[in-house]
């Protein structure tokens, strides 16, 4: 215990951050959307077994395909982002190395929900691949 | 970071093996205990003691003063009701978080194994540090709050269905196996309030008589005070009073959702 300070000193620390719901309910809600998305995601992957490039981008191309493709990614990435989170404030207590890796998962998560838009948007507006 | 391992000061060796006095008509059986003396600089050490059965109470702890009065009075451990109601002799026996008082030398097979409540600093043998768990259960301030004065000539009332609420909650001792069995607690048991905490919490929260609940919740509303839960349920299924701390911890949840936009 911290010299001249009492127990309830230390364990009141700064207080009640007022925050968590938010994140705890997105975590659910999230999961909510996965469930059925990422069975219309293997679903669509099993109607294409080694189609072409011509191929997956018409299927992509299909507006519902592309709204819940693009939706699958975002949610995936957004509850990947979510998740890593509390595994890094359980189990990583040196604050330097807590808040590298924080704002890392956040560059992480943010660069891997635009490259993957930008993938399915280039399949489904530029049709033929480029020579 | 969290820690897998024990620290090197920490690490138990195997110590003395106390036999039984050869007699007839015993029904021996081995008691492996924790042992640790701040005094001294070695690390812990498991000694092994005999005891005779047929001589003995059928509850670990009639075990535990048994060896305490006959065969090693250095054994140190916490104990006062020996009835299940004051939760001073919570410890680790055969894996699992108890009361000494109220577990059955019979339901464990084989050598019974004996260890303080995990993860908590040792003051001695099977006497954890329990300075931050009352620290922690004193900031919930764990009485009535009301801005209301109480009826001049009566008590304030409460009326059966709204007492029903509080069953299942004003049962717990605060023996702190649950909060004690709880990985995140193990790991972040200087924020996370700990099931048992956040069962007295919701205790005062649904309390029909209390009217500070909205000031409760902001008090809990906090990454580590109360999302540290992740619903790992060793709280419930560790509780010698047969408790849901789990579920109290989820109503706290469903308050904070209820009060929100969501």
């Amino acid at each position: 215990m911290t010299a001249f300070r009492t127990p309830l000193k230390v364990v009141r620390g700064l207080g009640s951050a007022r925050e968590g719901t938010g994140h705890w309910w997105g975590q659910r809600v999230t999961a909510m959307a996965l469930a059925p998305l990422s069975i219309w995601f293997l679903w669509f992957l099993a109607m294409l077994p080694g189609a072409d490039h011509a191929t997956v981008s018409a299927a992509l191309g299909q507006p519902l395909s592309a709204l819940l493709m693009l939706a699958f990614v975002f949610t995936l990435f957004y509850h990947a982002y979510l998740g890593l989170q509390v595994v890094i404030e359980d189990y990583v207590h040196p604050r330097a190395l807590e808040i590298t890796l924080m704002v890392l998962i956040r560059f992480a998560a943010v660069l891997a929900v635009l490259s993957t838009a930008i993938a399915i948007l280039r399949l489904i507006f530029i049709a033929a691949p480029r020579t | 970071m969290a820690q897998f391992t024990l620290p090197k000061n920490s690490k138990i060796t195997t110590g003395k093996h106390h036999a039984a006095k050869p007699g007839s008509g015993q029904k021996l059986r081995r008691f492996k205990i924790y042992r640790y003396d701040p005094d001294s600089e070695a690390t812990p050490r498991t000694e092994t003691y005999e005891v005779d059965l047929a001589t003995c109470g059928p509850m670990v702890l009639d075990a535990l003063i048994k060896i305490k009065n006959e065969i090693d009075p250095t054994l140190t451990f916490r104990r006062s009701c020996r009835e299940g109601i004051c939760g001073s002799c919570a410890m680790n026996i055969d894996g699992t978080n108890t009361l000494a008082c109220t577990k059955s030398i019979a339901d464990v097979s084989g050598e019974v194994k004996i260890y303080p409540l995990p993860h908590m600093p040792v003051v001695k043998d099977l006497v954890p540090d329990m300075t931050t768990f009352y620290a922690q259960y004193a900031s919930i301030k764990p009485w009535i709050r009301t801005q209301s004065s109480p009826p001049p000539d009566k008590e304030r009332l409460q009326s059966p269905a709204d007492r029903k609420l509080i069953d299942g909650l004003y049962e717990c001792i605060l023996c702190a196996c649950c909060s004690t069995s709880c990985p995140s607690y193990w790991w972040n048991g200087d924020r996370y309030l700990g099931p048992a905490i956040l069962l007295q919490a919701y205790r005062w929260i649904v309390d029909s008589r209390d009217e500070d609940t909205g000031a409760r919740l902001d008090d809990l509303e906090d990454p580590f005070r109360l999302y540290r839960c992740h619903t790992i349920m060793n709280c419930t299924k560790t509780c010698p009073k047969g408790l849901n701390p789990a579920k109290a911890i989820a109503e706290i949840k469903k308050a904070m959702l209820a009060r929100r936009a969501v």
